[in-house]
C-alpha cells in the first residue's frame, strides 16, 4: 500500500487535463464587459435621441442605467454562486438584450407625437414594458441559480419536465381561440389583458427530458440496434418515449400553426439524438426528413391545401415576394427594403424608417435595427449570438457528465437554431416562420425563458471549469469520501 | 444636432460595437488557448498514448521506488494484457479513442480514467452505467490506487503492479 506513504492529492480535473491554469474565475473580465455593453447600450441610446429629438435629453441613460443595475445584480450572484462560470456569456447577451430594449423604445419614440418624446417615461410603450420583463426574466435567471446548485439535481424531475413540457404545448391548442389566437397563431395564453407563450418554455422543459432520457438509454441505443441499408437505427422501444413526446409536440404545433417552433423542436431533437450517439447518419436521417417533410407539406398545400394551405403560402411568398408587394409579401418585402436602405453603414439608430414594416417590434426586429446600424452592425450582433452558441457548446464539451453534455450542446444548438430560423425568414434565405428573436423581440415569455436557457447554461459551464481541487464541484467529492456499497449501486441489463 | 456629430456618433457606435465583439472574442480566446497548451480533450488513440508513454516513462521511474509501472487486465477478456504507465492519463471504454478498449458488456463507451498526479494514479468514474469498483467499494470521485488493489468494470479487472 503505497498510498498511505503519499499525501492524498486531489488530482486537477478540469474538463481540460491536469496543471492547466482554469482555476481563474475571470468575473473581472465579465465585469469589464459588462460595462462596456452598457456603455455602448447607453450610447445607441443617446443616438437615437440624437437623431429622433434633435437634442439628448438629460435623461438619456436611464433605460442603460436600468439595465446595468439590474445585469449587476445577476453578475454578483454569479459571483456568488456560479464563480467559474463562463465570463463571455452575460455580457454578451446583456448587449443583446439592452440594444433590444433601446430599439423597442426608439419605436415607442416614432410612434409618439413629436411634442411628447422628450418626456416619455422609462417604463412606458413597448420598450418600457421590455425594460419590465428584462427584470422579471434577469431575476427569474438569479432565482434558477440559486435554486439549482447542481445541474445534475435536474434530472430527477426529467419525466415531470417531460409531462410539463408537454403539457405547456398542448393548452394553447385545446383552448379555445379567443383565448389562444393571436394573428391566426395558435400559441398563447391569454388571460385578462395578460397573455404569455407556453411554448418557449416547453422548449427547455422538453430538451431536459430528451437528455434524461437519452443519457439513460444511450448504452442501450448504440449497443442494441438493427443495421438497415448500412445504418444503425435503434429499436422501437428504446427510442419510444423520445419518439412519442417529439410527435406529440410536433403534431400539436401543426395544428397550432406554428411551423418555425416545430422546425425548432425537430432540430433539438435530432441534434440532442447526434451528441448522445455520436452517429452522423442521426445528422442525415434528420436533414432529409426535414428536407422531405417541408417539400411535401408544400406540394399538399399547393393541391390539397388544408393544414398544409399556411405552409404553402409562405414558401410562395419566400420564392417570389414581390409578385405581390401590397398584399401577402407586403411584411416581408418591407423587411428586404428596409435592410436593403440601411445598406452598409445603415442610417443611424434612430434615422431609419422601421415603422414601415409590420411587426417590427416582434418577428422583424432585426430587418428594423438592420436598416439603422447596416450591415456592419447586424454582422456584429450576429457574431454576439455565435459566440453565444459557441460557449454553449464549449461548455458542453468540457462539462464532465453526459446529462450536462447533452443539455447545454442542445440548450446553444436550439439558440443558434432559432436565430438562424428567423434571420434566415426575414433575409429571404428560407420561407418566414413566425419566431422570436431571443433577447431582442418584444416579449415576456421569450425573454424570460430564453434567460432561463443562459441560466442553465451558466450553470453547466460553472461545473466545467470549475476545479475540482474547489470541493463541492460536480465532479464528485475530492479524494473519495465514504464509497458507496456495492449492493447499492444500480446496474442495468442489456438484453439483445 | 449638428450634421457631423450624428455622423460621428454614428460610426463610433459602429466601430465600439465591434470592440465589444473583439474584446469578447479575446477573453474567449484565452480560454481556448489554455486549452491547446494542455493537449486534447479526448484521450489519445492506442497508438498514439504508447509512444508518449514511452517517451514519459522515465522520469515516472526515477520519482519513485515503488510506484506503478504497469497496468494489469487480471480478469475478463482481455486477460493478460499490459500497459507501460508513463505520465499520460488512461482511459478506459468501449470507445475506440481509449486507451484501452475494452469489449465487456457491462462498460460504458467511455467508462472510467487512471489519471497520474504526483505520482500517485486516481481512479475517476466517467459517468459509467454500471460503475466502477476500486476492489469492493464504489468508485463515486477521484480515488487513490493503490498497487495490486483490483479495479473492476463489468467482468473485468485491472490491477497496478510495479
Amino acid at each position: 500500500m503505497t498510498a498511505a506513504a503519499h499525501p492524498v492529492v486531489s488530482p486537477v480535473t478540469t474538463g481540460e487535463r491536469p496543471g492547466v491554469r482554469l482555476a481563474r474565475s475571470r468575473r473581472n473580465a465579465e465585469l469589464s464587459l459588462l460595462v462596456l455593453a452598457m456603455v455602448l447600450v447607453a450610447a445607441y441610446g443617446a443616438i437615437v435621441e440624437a437623431n429622433l429629438l434633435d437634442t439628448v435629453t438629460r435623461d438619456f441613460w436611464m433605460p442603460a442605467a436600468a439595465l446595468g443595475l439590474v445585469f449587476l445584480g445577476m453578475h454578483l450572484v454569479i459571483r456568488w454562486l456560479a464563480p467559474f462560470a463562463d465570463p463571455a456569456l452575460l455580457p454578451a447577451v446583456a448587449l443583446l438584450n439592452g440594444i433590444g430594449v433601446g430599439f423597442l423604445r426608439r419605436l415607442d419614440l416614432g410612434k409618439a407625437a413629436p411634442a411628447d418624446r422628450e418626456t416619455l417615461a422609462i417604463f412606458a410603450g413597448t420598450g418600457g414594458r421590455q425594460l419590465a420583463w428584462t427584470l422579471a426574466a434577469v431575476v427569474l435567471a438569479a432565482g434558477l441559480l440559486v435554486l439549482m446548485r447542481d445541474h445534475r439535481a435536474v434530472s430527477r424531475y426529467a419525466y415531470t419536465l417531460g409531462l410539463a413540457g408537454i403539457v405547456l404545448v398542448m393548452i394553447p391548442a385545446v383552448l379555445p381561440g379567443r383565448f389562444s389566437e393571436i394573428n391566426g397563431a395558435k400559441l398563447w395564453i391569454r388571460v385578462g389583458g395578460f397573455s404569455i407563450q407556453p411554448g418557449e418554455f416547453a422548449k427547455l422543459a422538453l430538451l431536459v427530458f430528451f437528455a434524461y432520457y437519452l443519457v439513460r438509454k444511450r448504452e442501450v441505443l448504440s449497443l442494441a440496434s438493427r443495421r438497415i441499408l448500412g445504418i444503425d437505427f435503434p429499436r422501437g422501444r428504446d427510442l419510444g418515449p423520445v419518439l412519442g413526446v417529439w410527435m406529440i409536440s410536433l403534431l400539436v404545433l401543426v395544428f397550432e400553426k406554428d411551423l418555425g417552433t416545430s422546425l425548432l423542436y425537430f432540430g433539438m431533437f435530432v441534434v440532442t439524438l447526434y451528441i448522445a450517439t455520436e452517429r452522423v447518419s442521426w445528422l442525415l436521417i434528420g436533414l432529409v426528413l426535414f428536407f422531405g417533410g417541408a417539400y411535401l407539406a408544400y406540394v399538399l398545400g399547393g393541391t390539397v391545401g388544408g393544414p398544409f394551405a399556411n405552409f404553402y403560402t409562405r414558401a410562395e411568398i419566400w420564392l417570389d415576394p414581390f409578385a405581390e408587394p401590397y398584399d401577402r409579401g407586403y411584411q416581408l418585402v418591407q423587411g428586404l427594403l428596409g435592410l436593403g436602405s440601411g445598406g452598409l453603414f445603415g442610417s443611424g439608430p434612430g434615422a431609419g424608417e422601421p415603422l414601415e414594416i409590420p411587426e417590427v417590434q416582434n418577428d422583424f426586429i432585426f430587418a428594423g435595427i438592420g436598416e439603422e446600424i447596416g450591415l456592419f452592425g447586424l454582422t456584429a450582433l450576429l457574431v454576439v449570438y455565435l459566440l453565444i452558441v459557441e460557449r454553449g457548446l464549449r461548455a458542453g464539451l468540457a462539462v464532465r457528465d453526459s446529462f450536462g453534455k447533452l443539455v447545454a450542446g442542445g440548450l446553444a444548438f436550439t439558440l443558434g437554431l432559432q436565430v438562424f430560423v428567423i434571420v434566415g425568414g426575414i433575409s429571404k434565405l428560407i420561407p418566414l416562420t413566425g419566431q422570436t428573436t431571443p433577447f431582442l423581440s418584444a416579449g415576456g415569455s421569450s425573454l424570460m425563458a430564453n434567460w432561463l436557457l443562459i441560466a442553465v447554461l451558466l450553470r453547466i459551464s460553472d461545473a466545467a471549469r470549475r476545479p475540482v481541487a474547489q470541493g463541492g464541484g460536480p465532479a464528485g467529492r475530492p479524494g473519495g469520501g465514504p464509497p458507496e456499497q456495492l449492493h447499492g449501486a444500480p446496474t442495468e441489463v442489456i438484453r439483445p | 444636432m449638428p450634421e457631423l456629430v450624428i455622423t460621428v456618433a454614428r460610426f463610433g457606435f459602429l466601430i465600439l460595437l465591434w470592440i465589444f465583439v473583439f474584446t469578447v472574442v479575446g477573453v474567449i480566446r484565452r480560454d481556448l488557448f489554455a486549452g491547446a497548451r494542455s493537449g486534447r480533450l479526448v484521450a489519445a488513440p492506442r497508438a498514439v498514448g504508447a509512444s508518449t508513454q514511452q517517451q514519459a516513462a522515465k522520469p515516472a521511474k526515477v520519482k519513485r521506488g515503488r510506484a506503478a509501472h504497469q497496468l494489469v487486465v487480471t480478469a475478463g477478456q482481455l486477460a493478460g494484457t499490459r500497459i507501460t504507465l508513463g505520465e499520460a492519463q488512461i482511459t478506459i471504454g468501449r470507445a475506440e479513442d481509449s486507451t484501452l478498449v475494452i469489449t465487456d458488456d457491462y462498460a460504458s463507451a467511455r467508462h472510467a480514467r487512471l489519471v497520474p498526479r504526483d505520482g500517485q494514479w486516481f481512479v475517476e468514474d466517467l459517468g459509467s452505467t454500471n460503475g466502477t469498483y476500486l476492489d469492493r467499494a464504489k468508485v463515486t470521485g477521484p480515488t487513490p490506487v493503490p498497487l495490486g488493489v483490483p479495479i473492476r468494470i463489468g467482468r473485468t479487472s485491472l490491477e497496478l503492479r510495479p
